[in-house]
């Protein structure tokens, strides 16, 4: 199944998608013109790094590290919300790419605290696994450290702020797949910070279902279960295609 | 109601007679600038000594649009004999009053041949300072609407596009993307529901063209915004315009219900069987929203955040559906094109730049305001003819164009022309019309981190280089500026501007680094006695630590 | 929790009876004229901070439940926007033009005056509500820079002591300042 947004609005009257020939790194491939480069990638084993990206809910394009390059474009393009085009050559793995996306996830850990040793999540960390496969070794900025507060109010869940990378997958999943909108993103640039509600504690939200999705499709330590301890939080995601493929089956 | 041709002409002409009735004709600015050193009291003595001597049938006392020379108001202009008054206070008015009939010289005197009006050609302010904003059968008698009317009756959408190609007008809001292109692309969408909107939510710091345009002669945007829905079959169009200009909303206001009231917008414009609605959306305080999506995003209420593009907004913008966003001062240009023909507009400027470009003139220079230039004039004589060179015997340092996206020019290319091709190639861009001069006092690197400190703060936090990025560049500007610096970090920070602008998601984020990478191209030495001596040239940085050179 | 209190006076027949209530009245003319839909929300936050001066928690949800937009949306947008402002305004506003001909021409030197004057920052009301503190990004003073705008009025050219001299007009009138 596939959830770009060409084939969730296609109609049946509509033709079907066309199949087009590419290059990615030298190899040439076929896919449809509904897939994204990420997706024909992905079906030819070919690697790229994404971090906000998660199969089932809607692009966002925010991480920037599926960035790959298409030949005669000097910006590089996001590969999770680019569609291609017949005869399209495509990078995505130079020095140049590996070097952005390096840096990009220097910033990242610049931004917020994200020191693994005393997280529940070290060990079973996306973020942290980006950081092992790019090589980023030391961090050359400043680190902002903003010292948010942790928010402990829910029954069976926390929320440490200071761990988020604001990829917006708990908003995403809430709003699209749950149907509560529980989450959004208050403020803008670098005070964005993920919310409940009327930027209330997570426990007092009345929007919430305790449905914990959100919990399971974080990718840092950002939200957990309480009384996981460092290393113990282990987050489950194969629940979301197939309650998604499940939904399809009931509709048809 | 249906207006046809000839009630354009009746209104046209009883407004010419209602003018002429008047010997005398005195003109008081009540744009924004005037208005906040006290013009509505200038007018408000005017009338009253005007009343006091029974002159009311000879002296017509109007408000008026932006006069221009915005450093000397109030101003009041007595256009039956090209006389203007500059810094005016309400006790001017006895004396003003007097001068109509005196034959003597004054020093208001030849207003017409100072080299700030002079050397400017107005096309898009052509209304300015003569109309008042708040009356649209002046509008009309300053041949208003007439080419909405010429292009409902006699021209077909296509030939609409076809005059605008051919003029070669380019998008005033800054990238310079071709105005005809851009509609042919929008008409030929296969969705059958499109889209106008006007981008008035100018928000560079140190612009105010659109929204002088707008409070001074709201009518030719309208009329513009017409046209193209004409042009692209639109049916809705929308202006959407910050709520921190409440006069520009006002005016736009009465003037949107004073077209409809004549039948100029609403149901079957001009009984061509063309129907277009016009509404205003306002803006709440984000620059990004300038930006095409994120302003779409705003206007279908949500945060104004911007999605990659493509699909663009022709194709797919407002509710999914072909959009054409243009901004005020694009719009204003097409009534005239279409008046005076494509041949016309398209033999003023340069060869890639048609047409005249508006800026608002301010920094270190003696006459600020708002002037309007052909394409290709000289920043030479643009800030010491125009501008009458720098005050208190300054020493002319650079002119930064295209605010926060662009960069800084010094003294070597004064010389040069200005147009979009000129000023990307040393490092700027047209940008939407501001234009800052700085003498020696400004200190370049504490320019670039103010800039720097804009975008952080205006940055909507999507994506990571724009977010996080923008924040480090401005903690190691910051740095430099309060000699904290390392050589190491002038390195760290150019590898980090070529990384916010090639993989941000936006065109924020994309020119970010602009005015950092235009000021390292020009005043590197100010950057390295920052560093090295923590010393700052322009003596504006307190540096943490002074260290005494031997 | 103070905030967790505020959610909850929201209830259904609070909303209700402010459909009924005249200082609602633009508020509601404004959801309304745009048939309740989402897509007025921005819109409609202009009309609650045009009559009651800035955005509370009451006012969010009531805006929320009318057009069906989720409460975590509403302060979204009500913070993406600066415009908008959760905090009620003081009795005096003062807001200093930050554009880049009046950075030139030294507003932060005026900045400086009021953290010093009024103890206050960028956003801040002093602590006797007696004056807010604005920055803009242009005023479209330029000629008149370094300009602010004080209650309304736009005052130009101004320096630090002038600034002062405002400053001490509006706090003065409190005797416990």
């Amino acid at each position: 199944m596939n959830h770009s947004p060409a084939s969730r609005n296609s109609q049946e009257n509509t033709p079907p998608p066309r199949i087009l020939t590419l290059q990615i790194d030298g190899q040439d491939l076929s896919g449809r013109a509904d897939e994204t480069i990420l997706e024909i990638a992905r079906q030819n084993k070919i690697h790229i790094p994404t971090l906000c990206r998660l199969d089932g809910l809607s692009g966002h394009g925010g991480c920037r590290l599926c960035l790959v390059e298409i030949s005669g474009q000097n910006r590089p393009v996001p590969a999770c919300l680019t569609y291609p085009q017949e005869g399209m050559v495509i990078s995505t793995a130079s020095q140049r790419l590996q070097d952005y996306r390096r840096k990009i996830l220097e910033l990242l850990f610049s931004e917020r605290n994200h020191v693994c040793a005393v997280c529940v999540s070290n060990g079973h960390c996306e973020l942290q696994e980006l950081a092992v496969e790019l090589g980023l070794s030391h961090v050359r900025y400043e680190y902002l450290h903003p010292r948010l507060e942790v928010d402990g109010s829910h029954a069976r869940f926390i929320r440490d702020p200071n761990r988020c990378v604001l990829c917006l997958r708990c908003v995403r999943v809430c709003a699209e797949v749950e149907g509560a909108h529980t989450w959004d993103v208050m403020g803008r640039g670098i005070s964005s910070r993920v919310i409940t509600d009327l930027n209330q504690a997570w426990g007092s939200s009345q929007s919430c279902t305790a449905c914990g999705k959100c919990v399971q499709v974080c990718p840092t330590g950002a939200l957990s279960e309480k009384g996981t301890s460092v290393a113990e939080m282990i987050k489950h995601r194969h629940f979301l295609p197939q309650l998604l493929a499940m939904r399809t089956n009931r509709r048809e | 109601m249906t207006l046809k041709h000839k009630d354009l002409q009746q209104i046209a002409a009883a407004e010419e007679q209602r003018q002429q009735g008047f010997q005398h004709r005195i003109h008081v600015c009540q744009a924004a600038g005037c208005l906040s050193c006290g013009s509505r009291e200038v007018q408000e003595s005017l009338e009253q000594v005007v009343a006091d001597r029974e002159l009311e049938q000879e002296v017509q006392v109007k408000g008026v649009g932006c006069l221009g020379l915005c450093s000397a108001g109030p101003l009041v202009a007595v256009a039956s004999a090209d006389r203007l008054y500059q810094g005016c206070a309400p006790t001017d008015a006895g004396s003003i009053v007097d001068g109509l009939t005196s034959t003597a010289k004054t020093d208001a005197d030849g207003a017409g041949t100072l080299p700030f009006f002079s050397k400017q050609h107005k096309i898009v302010l052509e209304n300015c300072g003569s109309i008042d904003p708040e009356r649209i059968e002046e509008y009309i008698a300053a041949e208003g609407y007439a080419a909405l009317y010429t292009v409902l009756r006699e021209m077909t959408p296509a030939e609409v596009i076809e005059e605008i190609t051919r003029a070669g007008l380019r998008g005033r809001g800054g990238a310079g993307y071709p105005t005809g292109l851009k509609w042919s692309t929008v008409a030929k969408a296969l969705r059958q529901t499109r889209y106008v909107i006007c981008n008035a939510d100018e928000g560079d710091p140190g612009a105010f063209m659109d929204r002088s345009v707008l409070e001074s002669d709201p009518h030719r945007v309208l009329e513009g915004i017409a046209i193209a829905a004409y042009a692209l079959g639109a049916a809705q169009g929308f202006i959407y315009v910050r709520a921190e200009y409440p006069l520009a909303v006002k005016r736009l206001r009465k003037a949107i219900a004073q077209a409809e009231r004549l039948g100029i917008l609403g149901k079957n414009i001009c009984n061509s069987g063309f129907s277009f609605d016009l509404q205003l959306r306002l803006g709440a305080g984000a620059f990004v929203c300038g930006e095409e999506t994120a302003l779409i995003a705003s206007i279908e209420g949500l945060p104004g955040k911007p999605r990659p593009r493509p699909p663009y907004p022709a194709e797919s913008g407002l509710k999914g559906c072909p959009t054409l966003i243009n901004n005020v001062e694009t719009f204003a240009n097409i009534a005239p094109i279409i008046r005076r023909g494509s041949d016309w507009f398209a033999a003023i400027g340069t060869e890639k730049s048609k047409g005249t470009k508006v800026f608002a003139l301010a920094g270190r220079v003696c006459r600020t305001g708002l002037i309007e230039v052909p394409m290709g004039t000289s920043l030479t004589e643009i800030v010491f003819e125009i501008g009458g060179g720098i005050p208190d015997q300054g020493r002319f340092k650079a002119v930064q164009t295209g605010g926060p996206s662009g960069g800084c020019i010094p003294e070597q290319y004064l010389h040069m022309g200005v147009d979009y091709e000129s000023l990307a190639q040393v490092g700027s861009i047209m940008g939407s019309g501001g234009m800052i001069v700085m003498d020696q006092s400004s200190c370049m690197v504490d320019v670039a981190r103010f800039f720097m400190e804009f975008c952080m703060s205006e940055s909507c936090g999507k994506c990571v280089p724009c977010r996080v990025g923008t924040t480090q560049l401005h903690a190691l500007l910051s740095k430099i500026t309060q000699g904290r610096a390392t050589p190491g970090d002038l390195a760290t920070m150019e590898e980090l501007c070529d990384l916010v602008k090639n993989t941000s998601l936006c065109g924020l984020g994309q020119t970010a680094a602009n005015p950092v990478l235009s000021t390292l191209r020009y005043f590197r030495d100010e950057y390295r006695a920052h560093i090295d001596n923590q010393r700052c040239p322009a003596h504006h940085c307190s540096m943490a630590t002074t260290r005494e050179r031997p | 929790m103070r905030q967790q209190a505020e959610a909850n006076i929201c209830s259904e027949k609070d909303f209700a009876a402010l459909t009924q209530d005249r200082q609602w009245r633009q508020v509601n003319r404004t959801m309304r004229l745009n048939n309740n839909q989402p897509e007025a929300l921005i819109e409609t936050l202009h009309a609650v901070q045009d009559t009651f001066g800035f955005l509370d928690h009451q006012a969010m949800a009531y805006v929320a439940h009318v057009l069906r937009v989720p409460l975590s949306r509403v302060y979204a947008v009500a913070t993406f926007y600066h415009y908008f402002s959760l905090k009620p305004p003081g009795e005096h506003s003062c807001v200093v033009c930050m554009g880049t001909a009046c950075y030139i021409g030294g507003s932060s030197a005026l900045l400086d005056q009021i953290q010093q004057s009024a103890a206050i920052g960028p956003g801040e009301t002093s602590k006797d509500g007696k004056v807010s503190l604005v920055v803009a990004r242009c005023l479209g003073s330029c000629g008149l820079a370094p300009a602010a705008v004080f209650d309304g009025r736009v005052a130009g050219k101004l320096n630090p002591a002038l600034m002062e001299e405002q400053l001490e007009r509006w706090l003065s009138h409190d005797p416990e300042a």
